[in-house]
């Protein structure tokens, strides 16, 4: 097998915290070394760093692929690809496919064609009801066995009550995570924009703050019933941030995300009319991007993820209130993440936590780490690369974000899964 | 972060009008040119021969996504006075039910030449969409977009309280009903905020006021009696019928008997204040007829006026 020494880089390992001028040497696809070579390691490949940071794969807790089922807005093809550009070698995605992820048969064949692809490392989600509905169980051990890491709902409305705490106490039975977006449909219902100042001046549907923090507080109180281990993805709202501090303090089995634009946007940005800014949950108040921010740096927040969904332009080229929520984000992710970090007085090691080992502790999987042993699974990125977000600039089919035009910082240059390079810029 | 927003679709660099979307962001000077550019076409209605040739030769198409007679007539009215060919479709029967999108439609009429597209739908940001795809020439106007904008509604509103009380400085005005759903309401309230009213109030229950709307600069009233005191100007909304039985409110009686303006909770205003409504008014409802047809009630000058301001408004985006 291999030997590869990657040497000249500076290394930011977020589990340890650390930054420093050091080699990584990698045999047999995993790492065999930091700082010093093996005795009798001779790299077949070396790889020059020079300039360079060298930190982790990226791991990714939410990723829509958008096969099967929406290929005429990307495909796995497109989606893995735009995952290595964006130096994401581990990712989540969520059940909501079409059809959805409710059966073993359906998840190991989108598992086995991630893995011919040899790029990124896929672990799907399972539908926690039949085709979403909220009504029958899915066969949650079966789509364990079939390679499911967790069950959700998607962005699905959640189920009944009666439904929603028996699907949990089933999931405890096996000691299975239930991912829960918190949002009360009924609430919610129809809504297209935070309610708030920006939603009445542009007399769009509000989806008020409340649908969030009581779904919240429901899960929170059918978790302590059940006994569940709880993952709520993508927080929206400061609110609902105290409420996750509170339930940890407590000692509750709770971990949560927020999508990477909810970090960086408000609903003012949506200015007039932006089909771009239309996401779900929506972008809230400055005031709850402010909390979200401190959320993930105190760490009450575990994890950023892309929440990449992509759209294709017919979706989003209609008035804001039809358009289909969501924007592209897995070749974002990096450099939006190292400017929050940069923005919150954090070092490049520790704001990478929210996307390396934390993320993957999610998961339940040894990924994220510069430890000795792990997967050589890495990203090299130049931290002082300034770029334009454009159509062109993106692998991803979906073109659709709100950064459109912007310039950002930090470009992944290589990115390596298990010792094998799968993107070179 | 900030986003590279677009600058304002409405009004271009050169500040001058090039479609008109919203009543928000309308400069005070430009409000005051509309109106005074009214005025003029206000002696045109009063003529024997009720047309000028502002508009010869160009095509105007009325594109109703959503249904609306009385708003395209006075709209087609106008055009005419001015005219203009002017092309009905009432799209809302015909090509979105086929499937087509709202981008498609309009460049097929745009295909056919069309020189000013007039825009109702029922989604908020419809016709911002329109104005941000089409030919650079063509105008946009709003005639209302979902809950969020009815401008010409709006500025036939403002010409009307000049009308009557000229001076907007020592204003208070209350706009009564449901808020919550009304893009005439947010037309006026961003209108009468530029034009410098002091005192602006919305009046209704918790259920009709939507959310933040103290921060658009109005005072928010659940009494009528209260919010009524030493109004000069009292605009009372359209109440759809669906939302009269149901989740927001419990029927059309109770909303009479708190918020339905009657002559005797109009003398809580000032003894000259006018009362107006942007039609069709539901007698009994929001409305009582002694008042709706009293010595204090604008509606139907309204109704005139707005034909002289839609021509104001077209004449100015569509003459080079």
């Amino acid at each position: 097998m291999m030997k590869i020494e990657i040497r000249g880089g500076r290394l930011l390992d977020p589990a340890g915290g650390g930054e420093r001028q050091a080699s990584v040497f990698v045999a047999d696809g995993l790492i065999a070394a930091l700082g010093k070579a093996p005795d009798g390691f001779r790299a077949d490949e070396t790889i020059d760093a020079t300039g360079l940071d060298v930190c982790p794969g990226l791991v990714d807790t939410s990723a829509r692929l958008r096969e099967p089922g929406f290929e005429y807005k990307a495909t796995l093809e497109s989606e893995m690809r735009a995952a290595v550009a964006g130096g994401v070698t581990t990712l989540a995605c969520p059940p909501d496919t079409d059809p959805p992820l409710d059966e073993p048969g359906l998840v190991e064949m989108l598992t086995r064609r991630a893995e011919g692809m040899r790029l990124a490392r896929v672990y799907p989600l399972g539908a926690l009801t039949l085709g979403l509905k909220g009504e029958r169980l899915a066969e949650m051990a079966e789509l364990h066995e079939a390679g499911c890491v967790g069950f959700s709902q998607g962005d699905g409305p959640l189920p009944n009550l009666a439904t929603l705490f028996s699907a949990m106490k089933y999931a405890a039975t096996f000691g299975y995570t239930v991912w829960l977006r918190p949002e009360d449909a009924a609430l919610a219902g129809g809504g297209v924009a935070h309610e708030g100042e920006v939603a009445t001046r542009l007399g769009l549907a509000p989806i008020p703050a409340i649908a969030e923090t009581v779904a919240l507080r429901t899960i929170i109180e059918l978790m302590a019933a059940s006994g569940a281990r709880v993952h709520v993805s993508r927080l929206s709202t400061g609110a609902g941030v105290d409420l996750v501090a509170e339930a940890k303090k407590r000692g509750a089995a709770l971990t949560c995300d927020v999508g990477i634009h909810h970090l960086h946007l408000c609903d003012r940005d949506i200015g007039d009319f932006d089909a771009n800014c239309r996401l779900s949950p929506p972008l809230r108040e400055p005031a709850d991007r402010d909390r979200l921010r401190r959320g993930v740096a105190e760490g009450t927040i575990d994890a950023i993820c892309s929440d990449h969904t992509p759209v294709d332009e017919d979706a989003k080229q209609v008035p804001f209130g039809e358009a289909e929520p969501g924007a592209t984000g897995l070749e974002l992710l990096l450099p939006l993440t190292l400017q929050w970090g940069r923005e919150s007085g954090l070092k490049p090691a520790q704001a990478l936590a929210a996307v390396t080992h934390r993320a993957a502790r999610i998961l339940g999987v040894a990924s994220g780490t510069l430890e000795v042993g792990a997967n050589a699974d890495l990203c090299l990125f130049d931290p002082a690369k300034p770029w334009v977000v454009t159509p062109q600039a993106l692998s991803s089919q979906g073109k659709n974000t709100p950064f459109q035009g912007l310039e950002l910082t930090g470009r992944v240059v290589r990115t390596i899964v298990g010792g094998r390079t799968v993107h070179a810029n | 972060m900030s986003l590279s927003h677009k600058a304002s679709v409405q009004v271009g660099p050169d500040g001058r009008l090039r479609h008109l979307l919203s009543t928000e962001g309308l400069p005070a000077e430009m409000i005051r040119r509309i109106l005074d550019t009214a005025d003029q076409f206000v002696s045109v209605s009063e003529r024997e021969v009720k047309k000028v040739p502002l508009l010869r030769g160009k095509s105007i198409f009325n594109v109703f996504f959503e249904n609306s007679t009385r708003t395209r007539t006075t709209f087609e009215i106008a055009a005419k006075r001015l005219s203009a060919d002017v092309i009905n479709l009432n799209v809302g029967a015909s090509s979105t039910t086929k499937g087509e999108t709202l981008l498609d439609t309009v460049w097929n009429l745009q295909a056919m030449d069309a020189d000013m597209f007039i825009v109702r739908h029922s989604q908020s940001g419809a016709p911002h969409l329109i104005a941000r795809h089409v030919k650079p020439g063509v105008a946009v106007i709003n005639a209302g977009d979902g809950r969020h904008a009815h401008p010409t509604q709006g500025l036939l509103d403002m010409y009307t309280i000049r009308h009557y009380k000229k001076d907007f400085s020592a204003l208070t005005v209350a706009i009564v009903g449901d808020v919550l759903h009304s893009r005439v309401a947010r037309s006026q309230i961003h209108a009468l905020k530029t034009l410098g009213v002091p005192d602006l109030r919305v009046i209704g229950p918790k259920t009709l006021v939507p959310a933040q709307v103290e921060r658009l600069g109005v005072r928010v009233f659940t009494d009528m009696a209260e919010g009524l005191k030493g109004c000069d100007v009292v605009i009372m909304l359209r109440l759809q019928n669906e939302r009269m039985n149901g989740a927001l409110l419990p029927s059309a009686g109770e909303f009479f008997k708190c918020y339905g303006l009657t002559a005797q909770k109009l003398a809580h205003a000032k003894p000259d204040a006018i009362v107006m409504h942007p039609g069709p008014m539901n007698r009994g409802v929001e409305i009582d007829s002694p008042v709706a047809d009293g010595r204090q009630s604008v509606i139907l000058p309204q109704v005139t006026f707005g034909i002289a301001v839609r021509m104001a408004v077209m004449s100015m985006l569509g003459s080079p």
